[in-house]
């Protein structure tokens, strides 16, 4: 992968032109897509460790893949921008996020995500070890039970998935036909029914 | 036992009481948030529920961590 150009100088106002037409706005598109493979290769390159199996090359395309795909959606979502920061940390995030999908979905890609709750049960290795007091063990118990009873299939899928298999919330998103948003949602919803249910059977320090 | 105290895997599981924004509007007010930050305003008091957010989602907390990271190498070169 090739080094990280210097950040382009006078970026605040050149965007404008990104608006414009002819030889102004291919110039102006021309350094956005700059801006955005500099972002793409920064992220990439903080996050090769997960992709052990890609060449410099290859993580290099795949900064090349996210520009891109950034650049497109700056593009389109142009009149979102409202200049509550600088139009380049803007304009970044857009790269920030398609590498870091890129990166968490190809480090998945050839791994079998298991979508059996039966995982929960794993719970038991969770605490904090083999001198567990009684408190703990009733807690772990509580814990077990709402994963168990309280949860619709949905919630208890993509809690187990999510946090005890550790499965990234954009490939569970992708593997389950869904976006990220509304599986964040489904999450969100999980645990605070867990809260409600563990804060009932006489934990209710969990819910303050 | 409080909830400060509980293990990391069951902190996660019964996730934050704070109030929370989602995914997308996190990523509405990244930008903001972090020019906040590295400006040292109260960019939790500014952005509410974006933090406890990224407690609860790490797809978003690398993200943030990230556009942190790349505006401080920026302010550097």
């Amino acid at each position: 992968m090739s080094a990280l150009a210097a950040v382009p100088t006078g970026v605040e106002e050149w965007h404008l032109d990104l608006q414009a037409q002819g030889a102004r706005r291919d110039e102006a598109v021309a350094r956005l897509h700059g801006l955005l493979l500099r972002a793409a290769r920064f992220e990439v390159f903080r996050r090769r460790g997960s992709l052990p199996q890609l060449s410099a090359f290859e993580l290099d395309e795949l900064a090349e893949e996210a520009a891109g795909d950034a650049a497109i959606s700056v593009l389109r979502r142009l009149g979102d921008f409202r200049g509550e920061s600088s139009f380049r940390t803007w304009a970044y995030k857009f790269a920030l996020l398609e590498a870091s999908v890129k990166v968490r979905r190809r480090a998945w890609r050839d791994r079998e995500i298991t979508l059996e709750p039966e995982h929960w049960e794993g719970l038991a290795h969770a605490g904090p070890g083999p001198d567990d007091d009684a408190e703990n063990a009733a807690l772990l118990d509580a814990v077990r039970d709402g994963i168990r009873t309280a949860l619709t299939p949905r919630q208890r899928q993509v809690l187990v998935s999510a946090v005890l298999e550790a499965v990234p919330i954009d490939v569970l998103a992708e593997r389950l036909g869904s976006n990220r948003n509304a599986l964040y949602k489904v999450l969100h919803d999980a645990r605070r029914r867990l809260r409600e249910h563990v804060a009932a059977a006489g934990f209710p320090e969990v819910s303050e | 036992m409080t909830g400060h105290d509980l293990d990391p895997t069951l902190l996660r599981l019964l996730g934050s009481v704070e109030p929370e924004i989602g995914c997308e509007e996190c990523f509405a007010q990244l930008d903001r948030y972090v020019e906040l930050e590295l400006a040292g305003a109260p960019a939790d008091a500014l952005v509410p529920g974006l933090r406890a957010h990224l407690v609860g989602c790490p797809a978003c907390a690398e993200e943030h961590e990230s556009l942190r990271a790349l505006l401080e190498l920026d302010s550097t070169s």
